[in-house]
């Protein structure tokens, strides 16, 4: 007892999300109508949410091997795409007014995708980063590569045009309460994201699995030396965030309703910039990144649109300003 | 540029010997170390050399044109990425201020000298002040923190040229003119000079030639000289370099600067040579993949990697197409082997050609070439 009464509890560090209730509570007075600022406000935390979901993996693969993968792209396209195939193969349930039977093509559209997603990832781990494992050089080189090639797969596979990705039919338009609109599909994202980000919580707060990559992301030596095989570890998040990064493809697409093969290196510039707000291999840090990214880029679309495309970088710049390791540093 | 002849042995004659001096210096002692690639070079330069004249026809000088463009393009990616091994997505960002600087100088001053001077000199001005920020900025910490920055920088400055259609021309780009003595109609000779007309084409296409050459000279002497060595001292171990006492954030954010600087003018010549700056010729995101494909398939850390590797990429780039073409039409009838062969999957090959290099061939065509026996 007197051992764990020894160790001082860390503290929990309050003002990167007191940040984020700033700027919330900020674009209110800003934004002046309270039923736009709702409206934006979910739209926010949709974006962020659904940025949340792919940008999780590659954090978390990073502060356990320091791999970064610059063709995480590859499974936010694929997922999309896989996305497109499913709906459309499905188009009587897609198509039909029917609200359950709707959500059951999304949420197959969604597994189909994860299961696709995932197995490239496995594939990816194997064939193009196991080789280079801590050659940074090689590493950014051979994903970009990866990544390169993924992209024209995809182009082989599902042509080079962009595809819609239509909102089933009672998923469009919007709920309204008084003056508030919220789009349906925005709450469906909200909702997933937030099931999402429990179940991560859960996984690496609660279970023995989630201690073992937490204490890797810490100090891998330390976990191995106390015979854990880290690598078979490493591999299954890597296979973990593909799979999420296909289900963030699919949201996505599904957001911006239509599915491009650049869509992969779009939003990877996106979950690039979150990663490093967040401080890279920090899954809170990345949490709290992409709702002020989410946020943020949807406050500023409606007050500057001009500023809008520069917002990300502002915040990055102004955030590394402040914390140079980015809002919760992992390691020293 | 020229290459020398296999070393002039101790009892060639003196002429010789001085010769050999002369053009040892002109590499900064840096020669090709290989027969085949001595010969390889000989060969790109007296093919680009005497482009119009053997080469007759305007897409192949316009072939030409755009390889003197990429090694010098090329080249100043590889003082970065091969010689200091610091990866940057950001380097197109400079090309295009170069070309964007010429561009928008001609069109506000109307065409001459001058607005080719004044907007190469701006261009070069921005290009030092954003990279000596970038470079402050980020190149304190880790290799792949610097990667994704410059991502995120040079995306952001691709939005902002499309934003900034009042000078930029938006996703339209702009068309102006150069000055008189390069402009296609200016024809100072009458008569046809062994067998080509002399014209303002023919005289960009040597201007670019002679800037291209120096430039590649100065670089080769750049990554020679002894700041050369402590760059490539840090690619190697940055820690042990700090350790014998060079500020390497100092030198990082130099070869940064120099780099950036290189890729501006080669942006200056492409605009010199197309009387046209777009984000699609000068800032996409596709020309940077182009860039770094070339550096890895010619070989990092060697500016000859540039050379070779930018000429094979043009050729491919323009006539790889066409012999998928064949290979497509061959296999018409097989369904997945024709949709993998058609022409316009061509950067699929270069990918898993890239890939399997970056495994296999770390140091490119030049570093197995110069490995393979130590010739010439």
């Amino acid at each position: 007892m007197s051992v764990v009464a020894a160790i001082p509890k860390a503290e929990f560090d309050w003002k990167p999300l007191a940040l984020l209730g700033g700027v919330a509570l900020l674009g209110l007075p800003l934004i002046g109508s309270p039923s736009t600022w709702v409206t934006l406000t979910v739209a926010g935390l949709a974006m962020g949410l659904i940025v949340f979901i792919i940008a999780s993996g590659l954090t978390l693969v990073f502060g356990l091997m320091d791999v970064l993968n610059f063709g995480h792209g590859v499974f936010i396209a694929t997922g999309a795409f896989v996305a497109t195939s499913v709906m459309g193969g499905m188009g009587g349930w897609a198509g039909s007014p029917n609200l359950l039977l709707n959500l059951g093509a999304i949420f197959t559209a969604m597994l189909a995708a994860m299961t696709v997603a995932g197995a490239l990832g496995w594939a990816f781990e194997r064939v193009i980063v196991r080789p280079v494992y801590g050659q940074h050089l090689k590493q950014i080189l051979i994903t970009m590569g990866g990544m390169i090639v993924g992209e024209e797969v995809i182009k082989v596979i599902w042509g080079p045009q962009q595809q819609p990705l239509p909102l089933p039919a009672a998923l469009r338009g919007s709920f309204v309460y008084g003056d508030v609109a919220i789009e349906k599909y925005r709450v469906l994202a909200v909702l997933i994201g937030l099931l999402v980000f429990a179940l991560l919580l859960w996984v690496l707060g609660r279970t023995k699995i989630g201690l073992l990559v937490r204490a890797g992301v810490q100090d891998r030596e330390m976990v191995e030396s106390l015979g854990y095989r880290i690598r078979r570890l490493f591999v299954g998040v890597f296979v973990a965030g593909s799979a999420l990064a296909g289900l963030g493809g699919v949201m996505w697409g599904l957001y911006q309703q239509i599915v491009t093969p650049q869509i992969g290196a779009q939003v990877n510039v996106l979950i690039f910039i979150v990663i490093i707000i967040g401080g890279l291999g920090s899954t809170l840090g990345c949490f709290v990144g992409a709702l002020l990214v989410g946020l943020l880029a949807n406050y500023t679309g409606f007050l500057a649109p001009k500023v809008a495309l520069f917002s990300n970088i502002a915040l990055m710049v102004a955030i590394l300003l402040w914390r140079p390791q980015g809002l919760y540093p992992v390691k020293s | 540029m020229s290459v020398p002849e296999p070393a002039a042995d101790s009892g060639a004659s003196g002429s010789a010997t001085r010769r050999a001096s002369i053009i040892t210096r002109v590499l900064s002692h840096d020669l090709p170390r290989n027969r085949w690639l001595a010969v390889a070079l000989v060969l790109v330069v007296l093919g680009l050399a005497f482009a119009p004249f053997v080469f007759p026809g305007s897409k192949a000088l316009g072939v030409a044109a755009k390889m003197l463009v990429f090694i010098v393009l090329v080249a100043s990616y590889d003082l970065l990425l091969g010689y200091t091994g610091i990866v940057s997505f950001a380097h197109t960002m400079f090309f295009g201020i170069g070309a964007y600087g010429v561009a928008i100088a001609s069109t506000a001053m109307g065409p001459g000298w001058p607005a080719v001077a004044v907007g190469c000199a701006a261009a070069l001005a921005i290009s030092l002040a954003l990279s000596l920020l970038i470079g402050l900025f980020s190149l304190r910490v880790k290799a792949m923190f610097y990667a994704m920055i410059t991502l995120a920088v040079a995306s952001a400055f691709q939005t902002l040229a499309s934003q900034l259609s009042d000078y930029t021309g938006g996703e339209d780009g702009l068309s102006f003119k150069t000055p008189e003595w390069l402009s296609p109609a200016f024809e100072p000779l009458t008569e046809p000079l062994l067998g080509v007309t002399v014209d303002g084409k023919l005289i960009t296409y040597y201007l670019l030639f002679v800037v291209a050459v120096l430039l590649f000279l100065l670089m080769l002497r750049i990554v020679n000289s002894p700041f050369g060595r402590v760059l490539q001292a840090i690619r190697e171990n940055d820690f042990r370099a700090e350790a014998i006492g060079y500020r390497t954030v100092v030198y990082r954010t130099l070869s940064n600067v120099l780099s950036a600087l290189f890729a501006t003018l080669a942006g200056v010549l492409l605009a010199l040579w197309l009387r046209y700056t777009g984000p699609d010729t000068t800032l996409s995101f596709e020309i940077m993949l182009d860039i770094l494909l070339i550096v890895v398939i010619g070989g990092m850390g060697t500016l000859y990697g540039a050379v070779i590797g930018s000429v094979l990429f043009v050729l491919a780039q323009n006539y790889l197409q066409d012999l998928l073409k064949l290979a497509a039409n061959a296999f018409e009838n097989v369904p997945v082997l024709s949709a993998v062969l058609t022409p316009d999957r061509w950067l699929l090959w270069l990918g898993v050609l890239f890939v399997l290099s970056v495994y296999h061939f770390p140091t490119g065509i030049v570093g197995r070439l110069r490995a393979l026996r130590p010739g010439g």
